[in-house]
């Protein structure tokens, strides 16, 4: 039987483009369908009546939602090259860091963001990164997977991208980059990845969005 | 029995999230030292194991660096201890509904609880009911499916969802007492108030949770602190 892979989501999207990077690791052919977040898709709304959110993966017509559940399952569903680390501990490691970009770290940039900079919001923004700083020190690798990207390195792709878009947006700085040479050098090995690399949007159109979003036309 | 006299777990009577690790750690019938922390006045130990959050549960194995957040803990568990009692199932698929679910409920279904806690008067914590009556209906329907005609959410034994779901049934029937109202009932969720009198009375679930008088202290203290 022909395999069939739809995903649901938003050009632009960090968390979308999260199952993308994954599905690419993987070599997986899929149909990208784009939603429009105004006016969601029927589809979208039956595999996603939790949230109605992006991005959903359809495999052979059963949804899975949530990026990181879909990144895990893309990891359990398809050989190929890992994107979770092989060993227990590194594994608990990995999804401990991936939780905490997500419940942490990015709602305190994104607070930083949406106050255009405000002093506090990115003293806290700054304070979940040097956790990240000092992951990458101590483990004195070139991806938070070590040689390659894995699932942390996935999620914290928002450092790498959306989040100089955001700042670019509002003419700020939140991430001081040079409080954080290790992350600094991560985001540039991680950008330059070609699984990477082949799935960013536009950086302009993501700018423009920003400066939209978060109200500075 | 060399690998389960190696395992420490820092964590608090009340906690859902510590219970759920000790469900678990019954469950595989594994040995471990259990670390009472006191929340109001934390140990270096705790301090040190997780210094990002500083919560528990924590779990040190042997010689390894701590490893944190329950829902982690027991992926771990479940990892190393593979053989026996296996909580997540093998099949890719379902193994993605079941931490979508566990995510559900420790995100959105747990946010109703903490809302309801916090609002105040009646009229507004009726609203509250209302939003929680949906989402445990939802949770009917996640049961029906999952446990496919079952005792459990895992079908013939206890899994994931059960352990996330079935510690946090304290708390439940804490606040079904406290609000004078129900949570599960015969009419809205008719399966899973069924499943609770049977998960309830399971050996590895009894061990694993505290008395109402540890629920009552934990309420009263969190009335103060996060009101």
């Amino acid at each position: 039987m022909a395999e069939e892979v739809k995903l649901h989501s938003f050009r632009g999207s960090p968390y979308g483009c999260r199952v993308e990077i994954a599905l690419n690791i993987k070599g997986i052919k899929y149909d990208f369908i784009q939603e429009d977040l105004n006016n969601k898709s029927p589809d979208l709304l039956k595999y996603n009546p939790v949230y109605k959110k992006i991005p959903v993966l359809v495999h052979n017509g059963n949804p899975i939602s949530e990026s990181v559940v879909i990144v895990e399952y893309i990891d359990d569903a398809w050989k190929g090259a890992p994107i979770m680390p092989v060993d227990a501990y590194e594994k608990a490691r990995a999804r401990f860091w991936a939780k905490f970009i997500d419940e942490k770290f990015i709602p305190a940039i994104f607070k930083a963001f949406v106050s255009h900079g405000e002093e506090q919001d990115i003293l806290e923004a700054n304070e979940q990164l040097q956790f990240l700083e000092n992951e990458l020190k101590v483990k004195g690798n070139k991806f938070f997977g070590g040689d390659n990207i894995n699932l942390v390195d996935i999620c914290a792709g928002y450092i790498a991208f959306w989040a100089g878009a955001a700042e670019e947006a509002l003419g700020i700085e939140v991430v001081t980059r040079d409080k954080f040479p290790k992350l600094t050098e991560w985001c540039h090995n991680y950008t330059n990845c070609q699984v990477v690399k082949d799935n960013l949007p536009p950086r302009e159109s993501l700018v423009a969005y920003y400066k939209w979003l978060f109200g500075k036309e | 029995m060399g690998k389960s006299c190696e395992i420490k777990l820092l964590g608090a009577a009340p906690s859902h999230f510590v219970n759920r690790v000790q469900f678990v750690l019954n469950l595989k019938s594994i040995e471990y030292e259990f670390i009472d922390e006191n929340l109001n006045c934390k140990s270096e130990l705790l301090l040190t194991s997780n210094p990002v959050h500083k919560k528990v549960p924590v779990l040190i194995h042997a010689n390894k660096p701590p490893i944190l957040e329950s829902l982690i803990i027991i992926e771990y568990l479940d990892e190393v201890y593979h053989d026996i009692h296996p909580i997540l199932p093998s099949d890719p698929l379902e193994r993605a509904h079941n931490r979508f679910w566990a995510n559900y409920i420790d995100t959105k279904y747990f946010a109703l609880f903490e809302e309801l806690r916090r609002t105040p008067g009646q009229e507004g914590k009726k609203e509250v009911k209302k939003q929680l009556d949906e989402a445990s209906e939802l949770l009917e329907e996640v049961f029906v499916k999952s446990s496919n005609g079952k005792a459990y959410f895992g079908g013939d034994d206890v899994g994931y969802i059960d352990v996330v779901l079935g510690c946090f049934l304290a708390w439940i029937k804490f606040v079904e007492k406290l609000n004078k109202f129900k949570i599960f009932d015969e009419v809205r969720t008719p399966k899973l108030l069924e499943w609770t009198n049977r998960i309830w009375s399971h050996e590895a679930l009894k061990d694993a949770i505290c008395g109402s008088e540890a629920l009552t202290n934990h309420y009263a203290m969190l009335q103060i602190k996060k009101p």
